[in-house]
């Protein structure tokens, strides 16, 4: 499916991964297409292997077979100065001021030293940690720290960002500053990569996502094009028991209190409200309603991996 | 290659603040002084308690003047043997009852003496728990006889003393050699638990992964190893410094009456700096790899023990090359890349020829960076997990065993 040639559109590129840990297979074949300049959603519970698909293709480890290219480039670390990684597990050096700890990550990626700590500065004074410049990581709260961590993800203005869950930890407040820091980022250029487990972010930020379950893509595509795989749902409610219209109702349609529930047939709304009224329904409320991508997911991963996945607004 | 050293160098210059930037650091500079200090007052303790117990006390009942000849003769000979455990003697006046004292003074707690002489020089006898031909009475008749013979006065024989002879200079020097290589085991094994734990930071923090995917592995062994090298390098120079001062306070003459080694001072305090380097990039690069397998602090602790063990092997294996540099198991203690620093070190002290060193530093540069890669490929394969993709004909056979 993606074997196509090298595309300078395409920021990262994926084909066949499959990642061995002893016996166990963590990847089986992923293959992903992630466009420049895109917001993309690595969707899936835990333990699907999203982490280890990002690791993957961050270079951090080698695939057992299958290759990987990030920005144009075979080997992930030569494209480490123009990419941004915060991972799952944080993690900074408890004794460092945060400036510096920023600046350091920076420094990692090819920044100068003094530049980063000059970009620290205005980073922190913009997110309003600047009084916790000069202060050791150990001091600052979970959430400052979260943020300092974040901060140096972005300090040398990669082009491709790569966010492993970045919304655990966060409450509802950091999560929606985070998910604008995302899209600002996105707006000036750069291409996100994020994992969740989270449904809600990946559908307000995501053009594209890709679902992952059991180390294998179910899904990789458009938003839309995943909640398309579902046709609309409607929601009936008739002041009628019985009657002739009961024939325009699908077999597989469910009660849910007084309502029934089933999937729009294939002729569409027109035809349905015809068949009701002509039949006698006596409609009451008739909604039809977009399948949100909760739906879309327990439709391409199954119930289990549905039950897996948080779909609410804010998590932790 | 420049992307590798520059990621080597941001990992080694906030290693080295971090090290040398830390209240800790003072203690590691001070940790020299601890061995020194409790091996001078230990020391002290056991010397006297040795001197009490070891040197044999024998109770010398005779005229004043027999007595002043018979401490002249054992003067002498304690001198010229340059042993302190020459047996001593105190002097009791002749009583009465001569059999009485002598009792009286084998009883004696103290002074605790262990023989009783009388006669004087004329009719010696030695009465006590000692053996006729054993060490101490074979000690009273050598100082009887020179007692005998000589006067306290007689002359010495007349020396003229030169600066240095070729048997004077080759001991010298080896001691060079031995203080040498036993520094450097020393500062080698006070490093290596901080060695072996240098990784862990990054690990129990979990800030490797963000390492990991921003530098190769190489990199950052290499960057922790050289800050780790130049903060020791700091302790070393800080250490000699303090050493040279208190020596050129302390003597007269100072540093300058220290006997030279073969090369010279400046050549070899050079090489032995060089040869510091070498040993703990080798040994460290060694220790860097074990201790990168550990996660916790207690799997560190219970690798310390096994890897001291090693060291102390390897020192052994070097030490064979002391007075020797050219003996066939000093050259192979040479060529083993672990031990090559310590017994190159040892030849500087000893030998004037300079190639070997080239040649030595050049074979001990390959093996560190051998042993760089392989810890870092051990540490992506085991500690990230990144296994290298199974081999065909491996997959083939595990299909074929399924």
């Amino acid at each position: 499916m993606l074997r196509q040639a090298q595309h300078p559109d395409i920021a990262v590129e994926a084909i066949d991964l499959v990642k061995d840990f002893d016996r166990t297979r963590a990847v089986d074949g992923v293959s992903l297409a992630v466009p420049a300049g895109s917001i993309y959603g690595l969707l899936g519970p835990n333990g699907a292997g999203k982490t280890t698909t990002l690791r993957i293709l961050l270079g951090i480890i080698d695939p057992s077979s299958g290759t990987r290219r990030i920005l144009g480039r075979e080997q992930p670390l030569e494209a480490a100065a123009e990419v941004g990684y915060l991972p799952e597990e944080r993690g900074l050096y408890p004794a460092m001021h945060a400036r510096d700890a920023i600046a350091f990550i920076g420094a990692l990626r090819g920044l100068p030293l003094r530049e980063g700590r000059r970009r620290a500065d205005e980073l922190l004074k913009e997110h309003g940690l600047a009084d916790w410049a000069r202060k050791p990581i150990r001091n600052l709260s979970k959430g400052m720290a979260q943020t300092v961590q974040l901060l140096s993800t972005i300090i040398h203005n990669p082009r491709l960002i790569v966010l492993d869950e970045p919304f655990a930890g966060l409450d509802a407040i950091n999560q929606g500053r985070l998910e604008e820091l995302i899209r600002r980022e996105a707006r000036g250029g750069a291409t996100i990569i994020f994992s969740t487990h989270v449904i809600a972010h990946a559908e307000r930020l995501c053009e594209r996502i890709a679902i992952i379950a059991k180390g294998k893509v179910a899904f990789e595509g458009r938003v839309d094009e995943a909640r398309g795989r579902l046709r609309p749902i409607v929601r009936l409610r008739t002041r009628a028991e019985d009657g002739p219209w009961r024939s325009a109702i699908p077999q597989s349609a469910r009660r849910e209190g007084d309502e029934y529930v089933f999937e729009l047939p294939e002729g569409g709304p027109e035809p349905l409200l015809k068949a009701l009224i002509d039949g006698g329904a006596g409609i009451e409320t008739l909604a039809i309603e977009r399948p949100g991508l909760h739906d879309a997911f327990v439709a391409i991963a199954g119930d289990s991996a549905a039950a897996a996945m948080v779909s609410g607004e804010t998590v932790e | 290659m420049m992307r590798r050293l520059r990621s080597a160098f941001v990992i080694a210059r906030r290693d080295f603040s971090a090290t040398v930037l830390s209240k800790t650091f003072l203690f590691f500079l001070l940790g020299p002084l601890f061995p020194l200090l409790l091996g001078g007052a230990f020391g002290s303790i056991g010397a006297r308690v040795a001197s009490r117990t070891e040197t044999p006390m024998v109770a010398v009942i005779s005229s004043p003047a027999d007595f002043a000849r018979i401490a002249a003769a054992r003067e002498r000979l304690a001198t010229a043997l340059g042993d302190p455990g020459v047996v001593r003697f105190e002097h009791y006046a002749p009583e009465r009852d001569l059999a009485v004292q002598q009792r009286q003074l084998l009883a004696s707690a103290d002074p605790p003496i262990r023989a009783v002489l009388t006669g004087g020089l004329a009719a010696p006898h030695l009465v006590g728990g000692v053996d006729a031909g054993g060490p101490t009475s074979g000690q009273v008749d050598l100082i009887l006889a020179a007692a005998r013979e000589r006067s306290p006065n007689a002359e010495l024989i007349p020396v003229t003393k030169v600066d240095q002879s070729n048997g004077s200079l080759a001991r010298d020097r080896q001691l060079t050699a031995q203080i040498g290589q036993v520094g450097l085991f020393f500062l080698t094994l006070m490093l290596s638990t901080m060695l072996l734990s240098q990784l862990i930071e990054e690990k129990s923090n979990k800030i490797i992964e963000v390492i990991a995917a921003a530098v190769p592995i190489d990199s950052l062994f290499v960057g922790k190893l050289f800050a780790m090298l130049a903060a020791s390098v700091l302790g070393v120079i800080v250490w000699i410094s303090a050493g040279a001062l208190l020596i050129e306070l302390a003597t007269t003459g100072g540093v300058r009456t220290l006997p030279p080694p073969a090369l010279g001072w400046p050549a070899f305090l050079t090489l032995a700096i060089a040869y510091f380097g070498m040993n703990y990039l080798l040994l460290g690069a060694v220790f860097l790899t074990i201790g990168a397998q550990a996660s916790t602090v207690r799997e560190v602790q219970t690798m310390s023990m096994p890897v001291t063990f090693g060291q102390v092997l390897i020192f052994g294996f070097a030490a064979t090359a002391i007075g020797s540099v050219n003996a066939p198991e000093a050259i192979a203690a040479a060529i083993f890349p672990l031990s090559s620093p310590m017994v190159m070190l040892a030849r500087a002290a000893e030998d004037s020829a300079w190639w070997p060193h080239v040649a030595a530093l050049a074979w001990q540069m390959l093996w560190v960076a051998l042993i760089l890669k392989l810890g870092a490929r051990m540490f992506r394969k085991t500690v990230l997990k990144s296994g290298p993709r199974q081999r065909r004909w491996f997959r083939r056979a595990e299909k074929a065993s399924a």
